[in-house]
């Protein structure tokens, strides 16, 4: 299997002991000692810093350290004189291993894991002796109901994490969004017009709730729309979908089809979209397509129309769910 | 009569002793032998990390308020005064603000987290190149995986746990993974976040898994991991006077003790160093998490930035079969790739062993040149994983580099197939060549640079030849031959799992049969060294 049988060149041994400077030196030696104190002591001095930083440095202090910029200043000595009264104390443990403590290499013979044949043999003996004292071969009643009172038991942990969380319903396929709902901006709670919106612009906006002191976040995750205009002439979009636009505004998700991340870069000269997570790039003209990245859905797009008040609201709720695939969605 | 320190000591051992029998024990342990290497501190690097973990972060815990409750904050920050936020996020700035050394320890914490990832890699690279997870380590390599993979868990909850915009960005990215599971995800999302996200519930949740499940298994795992090294001895790397019977090194106490005990406090040294001079994690700049909101530049931890990177560059494919949907856009870069990796690389050993038809115990340590396949793989595994977490990075190396992400997501996209295999083939070739150094070596010694003229005009190069220990350190591994094929019998009856054999013939063929032979001795003295 080897080629064992090729005389190997021979094992020369363990090279000779090299003895160091402070073996043989006691003057070497003795300064190797100062040396250790020294490194020790440095330590001490860390730990001074320490406390006086604690106790006398000032929480409002900052101090320019080239490099290192603006740096509160209670922190950094804090922080230096902890580093020194560690780092010192592990140096001069090193060092004195290194210098004073026997270097001499010591071998220890090893052996292999696996237990002698005899040792197997009686330990095998002893089971099956005692597994047969114990009679399961013969009583396969008792055997067969605990291993069912062992299964279920099992099940009770599960169980008791079953009140975790709800079960997920449908709450994934609504939103706050219904016909008729304001659209207002995030933040300031404004209601939005038209003429708000110059062509090229984007605005960030929630459903208008009662209390929007108190929106909860989870609400928010599925109910953030971007709001962008562009020309009405350069959209790309079949009759219905342009039916959901007003005058050039067109309203999508903001939370990204992908990952759920906020959808909120908009470059105005190319109208793309782009989601900072994972870098997915949909084109707004042509309803949010995906035209670069891992996203594999367009954002979906919310119908909107102006109230008899001239205000932007939904014309109705999302026709999909928002946000990341799951297993129930609907296409 | 004896001083009475003496005495004291010596009362106190017969107690414990009489009561528990450990001077046997004892005895015997600080005696053991411990071989030496600096690549043998990896390893402690990652234990000794741990423990500034659970110091700091325990410090961290009498301040920290895991809750998501929502409220104003009025502490010292003052761009943030009057901002709603919740308790977690609010709680972290009055650690990072208004709490003497709170700063510093949040700082040494997240360094800390950072080298123990990086400190158990670098630790499983030097195992598995040197072939220390063979025959006995088996399990102890196993476990080094799940800590590995428990310490990537435990440190992406932890950035988490300030609930800030970025980690908050982070704990949504893992939520849609969790959604994304067949059949179970969208439950399994629901039961994690008590409903949808983000809901009231996961910090509070997330903090108990944090500070007390992981880092509790971990500690279990960690002690297992020690003791299996005490009890196997540790491995040594080859050379004169080591084999596969002994080991070589320094006792227990004084020398390994003071060694290690030093490099805890240097370490812990290192990392308040950082933690006292370079800002990390800087959560007051990124504000409180709102689902609607993001920073560019997003960015995990680099022990993250891989799979970030994979889920990055992942064609945009989702099925909808029987009016369900796949998303295999995250399932693929967010699970099943990752699962394939880890899988593998736990059963490596096994796998490794099979292919080799090597099961003896191993004790002596492989210089990574004299097994290129197993080299090559893992210089392929680690150009993946580099290959993926630059696209992780995608958008900073294009602000930097002037580059656009569309440029860095294909070089990537088309690098992650073609570079991995490059790497194995180039890491392979190397392998060898560094084996024919080595042979060239040990025959004719080393280039001295010092060319002498011979009487007849001749110019020669003097040659030294290598000592003896490092001539036998450079040939003592063992070569070994591929697994015979088995042979279709007189009658053309193929035995029994022919095909098995066959294939595994054929690759242990592969990975064995390249090799340089390396020089016998009775090469050696034929050309007699260093004078041709």
């Amino acid at each position: 299997m080897s080629n064992k049988e090729l005389e190997p060149l021979q094992d020369p041994g363990l090279p000779a002991h090299a003895h160091r400077k402070a073996d043989h030196d006691e003057a070497a030696a003795n300064r190797a000692e100062r040396q250790v104190a020294i490194l020790f002591l440095l330590s001490a001095l860390g730990t001074v810093l320490f406390i006086y930083s604690y106790i006398f440095i000032e929480n409002n202090i900052y101090i320019y350290i080239p490099i290192l910029g603006n740096q509160h200043a209670q922190q950094l000595f804090l922080g230096l004189g902890f580093a020194i009264a560690l780092f010192f104390i592990g140096a001069g443990a090193v060092h004195w291993a290194k210098t004073l403590m026997s270097d001499t290499e010591v071998i220890a013979e090893r052996h292999e894991m696996r237990s002698s044949d005899e040792d197997r043999a009686a330990l095998i003996a002893t089971v099956k002796e005692e597994v047969g004292a114990v009679g399961l071969g013969r009583r396969s009643l008792i055997k067969r109901s605990l291993a069912l009172s062992l299964g279920l038991v099992g099940i009770s942990p599960l169980l008791l994490l079953r009140d975790l969380g709800p079960l997920p319903g449908d709450v994934l396929n609504q939103t706050t969004w219904a016909e008729g709902v304001h659209l207002v901006t995030d933040p300031g709670n404004r209601r939005l017009r038209p003429e708000d919106l110059e062509v090229g612009a984007v605005a960030h906006v929630l459903p208008e709730i009662e209390d929007p002191e108190h929106r909860s976040l989870n609400s928010i995750a599925k109910d953030a729309l971007l709001l962008i205009r562009i020309r009405p002439e350069e959209f790309r979009l079949d009759a219905e979908r342009l039916s959901w636009t007003y005058q050039g505004i067109i309203a999508f998700s903001k939370i990204c089809s992908h990952m759920g991340c906020a959808v909120a870069l908009y470059e105005q000269t190319t109208k793309h979209l782009l989601c900072p997570c994972h870098q997915s790039t949909f084109d707004v003209p042509t309803g949010a397509k995906v035209i670069f990245g891992p996203s594999a859905r367009p954002l979906p797009q919310l119908a909107i129309k102006v109230d008899d008040a001239g205000y932007l609201v939904a014309a109705a709720p999302f026709n999909q769910a928002v946000g990341p695939s799951f297993w129930e969605r609907k296409k | 009569m004896k001083p009475a320190r003496e005495r004291i000591a010596g009362s106190v051992a017969n107690f414990v002793d009489e009561r528990t029998g450990a001077a046997k024990f004892l005895k015997k342990s600080l005696n053991k032998v411990f071989p030496d290497h600096w690549s043998f501190m990896l390893g402690e690097i990652a234990l000794y990390s741990f423990i500034i973990l659970l110091l700091s972060g325990t410090f961290l815990t009498f301040w920290y308020v895991p809750s998501q409750e929502e409220l104003i904050y009025e502490g010292s920050y003052v761009p943030l005064k009057g901002v709603k936020m919740s308790a977690a996020y609010s709680s972290t700035l009055d650690i990072s603000f208004d709490v003497r050394g709170g700063m510093l320890m949040r700082q040494i914490h997240h360094w800390a987290a950072l080298l123990f990832l990086a400190a158990m890699v670098a630790h499983m690279m030097r195992v598995f190149f040197t072939g220390a997870f063979r025959k006995p380590r088996e399990m102890n390599w196993i476990l080094g995986v799940a800590l590995i993979t428990l310490g990537i868990v435990e440190g992406f909850l932890g950035y988490s746990l300030p609930d800030d915009l970025l980690s908050g960005t982070g704990i949504r990215i893992a939520q849609a993974i969790l959604q994304a599971i067949p059949l179970i995800g969208t439950y399994a999302a629901f039961f994690a976040f008590g409903g949808e996200f983000p809901g009231l519930d996961f910090i509070p949740r997330i903090y108990t898994v944090h500070v007390l499940l992981l880092p509790g298994i971990m500690l279990g795992l960690i002690t297992v991991h020690l003791m299996l090294v005490w009890y196997q001895k540790h491995t040594q790397y080859p050379g004169p006077g080591r084999t596969e019977k002994n080991v070589v090194g320094y006792p227990l106490l004084p020398v390994y003790m003071a060694k290690a005990g030093g490099f805890l406090f240097i370490v812990f040294g290192v990392t308040a160093f950082l933690g006292a001079v370079a800002s990390i994690n800087p959560i007051w700049v990124f504000g409180p998490y709102t689902p609607t909101q993001i920073s560019a530049g997003s960015q995990p931890d680099w022990y993250m930035g891989w799979l970030d990177g994979l889920v990055r560059m992942a064609p945009p494919i989702e099925t909808y079969f029987f009016g369900k949907t796949i998303s295999w856009n995250i399932l693929i870069p967010g699970l099943i790739v990752p699962g394939i990796m880890f899988t593998g690389l736990a059963l490596w050993p096994f796998i490794e062993a099979w292919a080799t038809g090597d099961k003896r115990e191993h004790n002596l340590l492989d210089r990574p040149r004299n097994t290129p396949t197993r080299t090559a793989v893992g210089a392929m595994a680690i150009t993946f994983t580099i290959v993926a977490l630059i696209n992780g990075g995608n958008d900073i190396i294009a602000t930097h580099f002037s580059l656009t992400i569309n440029q860095i997501m294909w070089a990537t996209r088309i690098s992650i197939f073609v570079l991995p295999p490059l790497a194995y083939v180039i890491t392979k070739r190397i392998c060898l060549a560094l084996q024919r150094a080595d042979r060239d070596l040990v025959l004719h010694g080393r280039e001295t640079g010092r060319l002498v003229m011979l009487p007849h005009g001749e110019f020669v190069e003097i040659h030294e030849e290598l000592s003896p220990q490092e001539a036998f350190t450079r040939t003592s591994h063992e070569q070994l031959a591929p697994i015979p094929v088995a042979a279709i019998d007189a009658n053309g009856v193929r035995p029994k799992g022919v095909l098995k054999d066959r294939i595994r013939a054929r690759i242990s063929k592969g990975i064995l049969q390249e090799q340089i032979a390396k020089p016998t001795a009775k090469e050696k003295l034929e050309l007699g060294g260093g004078h041709h």
